[in-house]
Formats: C-alpha cells, sequence, structure tokens
C-alpha cells in the first residue's frame, strides 16, 4: 500500500476531569490497527482514565467529564449510533479480576450469546478457544460448569482475559491485566497476546516497564496527566528518549 | 524485540515540547470502509431497539407511580381547597388546640392531632429502632443456617398481621398491663399506641435493614477482619457505615408506616383530642380522626372538608419525611 492506513484509534485535544481535578491534559495520539501500544507511567498518570474514556466507560464513573475527540474506526465515539457495538468491539481487562455470578463456561460464552450464537458445538469451541488464548484451559477444562468465583485469584484474572476475547474485540484494553498473575503464567500469556497482534490492536496500561519493552511496538510515557512522549518502544528504551522524565522514570529513578 | 523496527518508525511525528495546534478533525470519508466490520457501529441492530423499547416501557412504569401520586393529591385537594383557601385561618389549624368541629361555633386547631402523632410515632420509634436493628444485626451477622431461615420467616410472619389484631392485642392486653405496671388510671395512651405500632414497625425495619446489610460485600469483612479486628468492631467500623444509606431508609419506611397506621392506633389510643402531656395521656391522630369522623360529616359540609385539609397536611408532611431522608441518603452517597 502506498497511502498510510487510517490508525484504529485517533484522540485529540483529549482532556479528563473529576469535578475540578484534571487527571488527563491535551493528550493528541494515534494507535494503528494490528499495533500493541504500550502505556507506561507512575501512578496518578492519568492511564486508567485514558482507556475509560476509549469505549465511553466514563458514563458509569460520577463526576468523570471527557473533552476532546476521540474516534475508533472512524467515528466519534461520543456520537455514535450504536454505542453498544461499539463498546462489543473493545474488549476491556481491568487490574482486579471482576467474575460474573456465573459457571466458568458461561463466563466466556456469555458474550457470543448475547450477540445470537445459540449453538453448542460453535458456542464449544469459542470457550476453549479464548480459554486456551488466556492461558487457562488445562486448569478448568474438567471444570467448566463450576462457579467462576471459586477459581483462584490468578485464575480469574485469566478467566476475565478470556471473556474480553470471547467477545472477538478489535481493540483490547489491558489495565495492568498481570497485577494478580503469577510470572510464568504471565509470560505464556504475553507469547498470546503477540500472536493476538495478527488479528487485533491492543492498548497495554502497564506498570511493569519490561513489559512495555517486551510486547509494545511503541511506547508512550505519561506523567502527571501529560502525554509526555510517544517513541517506537526499541528507540525509546536504547537510549532514545528525548525528556528527561522518560529517562529518569526508565531508569527507576522515580516513580 | 520481535517487531519490525520500520514498522515502527512510521508513527505520528514525536510531539514538540510546545503544544502544537490540534490536527485534522473527522477523517476523510474513504476511511470509514477501511475497516469492514466498522459498519455495524453506524447500524442500529435489534438489540439496539429492544433496549430502546424497553428503556420506554419502564419509563412509562415510572411515570405511572407518578401519575398516580399526582391524581391522589388532585383528588384530596379538590375536596378540600375551596374551604382550605377561602375560609380556613391556617394560623389557627395549625397551632390551635381544639379541634371541635362539631360544636357552634366549631373550631378546627389541628395541634392536638399533629402532637398525638408525632408523640406516639416518636414512642414507636424508639421502641422499634433498637429492637429491629439489633434483629437485623443477629440475623445479618451472626445467625448462620437454619436458625436464621427461621428467624426471617417468624418475622416475615409478623409483618403480615392484620392491623384490627394489633389493636385488639392494644385494647386487650397492653391495657392492663399498662394499668397495672404503671399503676395509672387511663391504660389507653400515647405509651400503649407506641409500643403497638413500634411492634408493627419493627418487623419491617428488620427485614430492609437486614438487607442493606447483606448489600455489603464480603469481602470488606475479610478485610477489616485480616487486620485483627473482633466481629462487632467489623460491625460497628466497617458494616454499619457502609449500610447506612440503607438503615436510613430503613427507619423511614419504618416512620412511614407509624404515621399512616390509623385503626390500631385508633383502638389503642384512647382518641382523646387534646394535646398529650405525657406519655401516659390518651392522645389522637390525623389518621384516626379522619377515619373516626369523615363516615358522621355531611358530604360537602365545612366539617368534611376540613378533614380532607387534614389529609392535604399528612401527605405534606409524609413527603417532608421522604425529601428529607432521600436529601440524607444523596448527600452521604456523594462523599463517599
Ligand atoms: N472515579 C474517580 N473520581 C475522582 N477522581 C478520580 C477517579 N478515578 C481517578 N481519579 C483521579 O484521576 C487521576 C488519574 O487517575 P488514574 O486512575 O487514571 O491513574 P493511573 O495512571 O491509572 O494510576 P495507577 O498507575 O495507580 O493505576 C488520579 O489523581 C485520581 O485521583
Ligand atoms: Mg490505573
Amino acid at each position: 500500500m502506498v497511502t498510510e492506513p487510517p490508525p484504529l484509534v485517533s484522540v485529540r485535544g483529549l482532556s479528563i476531569h473529576y469535578g475540578d481535578k484534571v487527571a488527563l491534559q491535551g493528550v493528541d495520539l494515534d494507535i494503528k490497527t494490528n499495533e500493541i501500544f504500550g502505556i507506561i507511567g507512575p501512578a496518578n498518570a492519568g492511564k486508567t482514565s485514558f482507556l475509560r474514556a476509549l469505549n465511553r466507560m466514563d458514563e458509569f464513573v460520577p463526576g468523570m467529564q471527557v473533552l476532546g475527540d476521540i474516534t475508533f474506526a472512524g467515528r466519534d465515539v461520543r456520537t455514535v449510533r450504536n454505542l453498544y457495538a461499539l463498546r462489543k468491539r473493545i474488549g476491556v481487562v481491568f487490574p482486579l479480576p471482576v467474575g460474573l455470578p456465573l459457571s466458568i463456561y458461561d463466563n466466556v460464552a456469555l458474550s457470543p450469546r448475547l450477540s445470537g450464537i445459540t449453538k453448542h458445538a460453535q458456542l464449544d469451541e469459542i470457550v476453549e478457544r479464548c480459554l486456551r488464548r488466556a492461558a487457562l484451559w488445562d486448569e478448568v477444562k474438567d471444570r467448566l460448569k463450576g462457579l467462576g468465583s471459586l477459581l483462584s485469584g490468578g485464575q480469574q484474572q485469566r478467566l476475565t482475559i478470556a471473556r474480553a476475547l470471547s467477545q472477538d474485540p478489535e481493540l483490547l484494553l489491558l489495565d495492568e491485566f498481570s497485577i494478580a498473575v503469577d510470572p510464568v503464567t504471565t509470560m505464556r500469556i504475553e507469547e498470546v497476546l503477540k500472536e493476538l497482534r495478527q488479528e487485533l490492536t491492543i492498548v497495554l496500561v502497564t506498570n511493569l516497564v519490561q513489559q512495555a519493552r517486551r510486547l509494545a511496538d511503541r511506547t508512550s510515557f505519561f506523567l502527571g496527566g501529560l502525554c509526555v512522549e510517544i517513541a517506537p518502544t526499541e528507540a525509546l528504551f536504547s537510549g532514545g528518549a528525548r525528556e528527561q522524565s522518560t529517562v529518569d522514570y526508565l531508569e527507576g529513578r522515580f516513580g | 524485540m520481535t517487531s519490525d523496527p520500520n514498522k515502527d518508525s512510521a508513527g505520528p511525528p514525536p510531539k514538540p515540547a510546545s503544544p502544537q495546534p490540534a490536527s485534522p478533525g473527522p477523517l476523510p470519508l474513504r476511511h470509514a470502509g477501511h475497516h469492514e466490520w466498522a459498519t455495524a457501529l453506524d447500524h442500529r441492530d435489534r438489540t439496539w431497539w429492544f433496549d430502546c423499547i424497553a428503556r420506554l416501557a419502564v419509563l412509562g412504569g415510572g411515570l405511572s407511580a407518578i401519575l398516580f401520586i399526582g391524581a391522589i393529591f388532585v383528588f384530596i385537594a379538590s375536596q378540600g381547597i375551596d374551604f382550605a383557601l377561602h375560609h380556613l385561618n391556617w394560623l389557627d389549624f395549625l397551632f390551635g388546640k381544639r379541634w371541635e368541629p362539631t360544636v357552634e361555633p366549631p373550631e378546627y386547631g389541628a395541634l392536638p392531632l399533629i402532637m398525638g402523632t408525632c408523640w406516639i410515632t416518636g414512642v414507636a420509634m424508639i421502641i422499634a429502632v433498637p429492637l429491629a436493628f439489633g434483629a437485623a444485626i443477629y440475623i445479618g451477622e451472626f445467625a448462620r443456617g437454619r436458625q436464621r431461615e427461621w428467624l426471617k420467616i417468624l418475622i416475615e410472619l409478623l409483618a403480615a398481621i392484620p392491623s384490627v389484631v394489633w389493636g385488639v392485642i392494644g385494647l386487650q392486653v397492653m391495657k392492663p398491663i399498662i394499668q397495672h405496671v404503671f399503676g395509672v388510671q387511663v391504660g389507653l395512651n400515647v405509651l400503649n399506641a407506641g409500643i403497638i405500632l413500634g411492634l408493627m414497625a419493627a418487623p419491617i425495619i428488620t427485614t430492609i435493614a437486614e438487607d442493606a446489610l447483606k448489600a455489603v460485600p464480603e469481602t470488606y469483612r475479610e478485610a477489616a477482619e485480616a487486620l485483627g479486628a473482633s466481629r462487632w468492631q467489623v460491625i460497628w467500623k466497617v458494616v454499619l457505615p457502609h449500610a447506612r444509606p440503607g438503615l436510613s431508609a430503613a427507619v423511614l419506611l419504618g416512620i412511614g408506616r407509624a404515621f399512616g397506621e390509623t385503626i390500631a392506633v385508633l383502638m389503642a389510643s384512647g382518641h382523646r383530642l387534646m394535646i398529650p402531656e405525657s406519655v401516659f395521656d390518651s392522645a389522637a391522630t390525623i389518621t384516626a380522626t379522619i377515619a373516626a369522623e369523615l363516615g358522621e360529616a355531611a358530604h360537602g359540609s365545612e366539617h368534611y372538608q376540613v378533614l380532607f385539609v387534614l389529609g392535604l397536611l399528612l401527605f405534606g408532611i409524609t413527603f417532608g419525611i421522604n425529601l428529607t431522608a432521600d436529601w440524607i441518603v444523596r448527600g452521604r452517597r456523594s462523599r463517599a
């Protein structure tokens, strides 16, 4: 292709307020199709707030106000006709597992069912594929009818990831997904994420700088509500950071 | 790194330190077709329409509640409004100490009824709230398994006893007990009606308070107990504060119940149309007065109309209580 394909997500002049408090200010960035876009930065940087704005989760947060433009696949997310279709295309994983009060199987089958899939064979296949991708299948394949909330913390988090994959998203928002997952399993999921890049786009918010380095194609550094810089990950980590604050953060001098 | 560095370098130009004017507006239309799946975002599908219709349907439910309240208010007001606006002296009505609608000239001082209502409701709450909260905390926090189920069933049964039965209990059981224990002449008084009303309101308060306690996430209790807090400390410091809006609602519904109760209170209070000075005085309430007098007042007469003004007053007070409660609950939420 000669021309650059349009970005999947395009953010212009994004500011986020909670009442009088400014959580994010003047962010401009593009997220390209099939890339892993890393976001790093210390606590309070506005990373979670950014994710919330992308699929209009701000509607659930009293007092949260989003200003600026966000387009997803060329549609303004504020005025999109079918909000439910938009959310279906954007999967989210929160830092702590949010298990629905359902069996393991039903947790993962819920979204496909909502989309009208009723054939057992088809559902079985989706559930197995998603659980495998979330590196959970081997541990739960004999207890699929058991309650999801009875799994261990890390297993529940992987169940949440499987559920997000089951909705067949184009964009996957991961907010510190590995916080409750053991390192070995985290590595397995990271491998899967690399493969998933073929099919979808991922925004990876992480407190583990090395995780961003391992996974992200480009990484952005957020600090105190500002997007300080965005650069190709390799460049950023091999001394190419332009801003002193980025260098300090990467070297662990504050945060 | 597995990714292709050439791919990476194609990002948007690095952001300069000085802010740049926000760039392009909406993307050109040719881009819209790029993501084929994205047309679904412009399409109102079955789910969307169903959501829309369901929303309207439940809105209808909500509106009908407003409609009924409005209709009742209009009815009550229409019966008494003429008198209330043109003939009634509101100062005398609100602060007059004599309610003598049938003598010549009639006196329409509602203060005895207002005070009677307040006294009896107050005594009822003093009795009901500690009982009900105790029961709710025991059932919700301490009772387990079968014991808990039985207690809940018993309390629901208690709530189902018809009010006339409570009235009979007031007349036949409480009256001699009060006369004996306190050595007073009159056994039908504020105390009697308060106890009866308190017992009637307690099951409702218990049920709702227990629901509020059950709604406190188990993780909160675990987190506090992990700090070494005793059961009681957990309840006092964590569970009750979190459940406070629900508990306030429980008390309020209890007050509403006590406030609106008519027949039991008519039977147990002695129905004396004077301001009570102690809990051993007989008293009359607004509701009981309406019930007792509406039958004998000629339709459309002054007496008839003033009873409807009493109804309006009752309406207003209830409304005021509910608004206050709502305000309290809201205030707590926004601060939380
Ligand atoms: N629901 C809320 N109400 C009010 N303020 C909020 C809310 N959520 C976040 N904030 C504020 O917005 C700012 C940014 O928070 P945010 O959660 O986006 O940070 P973060 O970068 O995700 O931090 P962390 O790395 O700790 O998750 C913080 O100062 C926070 O206090
Ligand atoms: Mg966060």
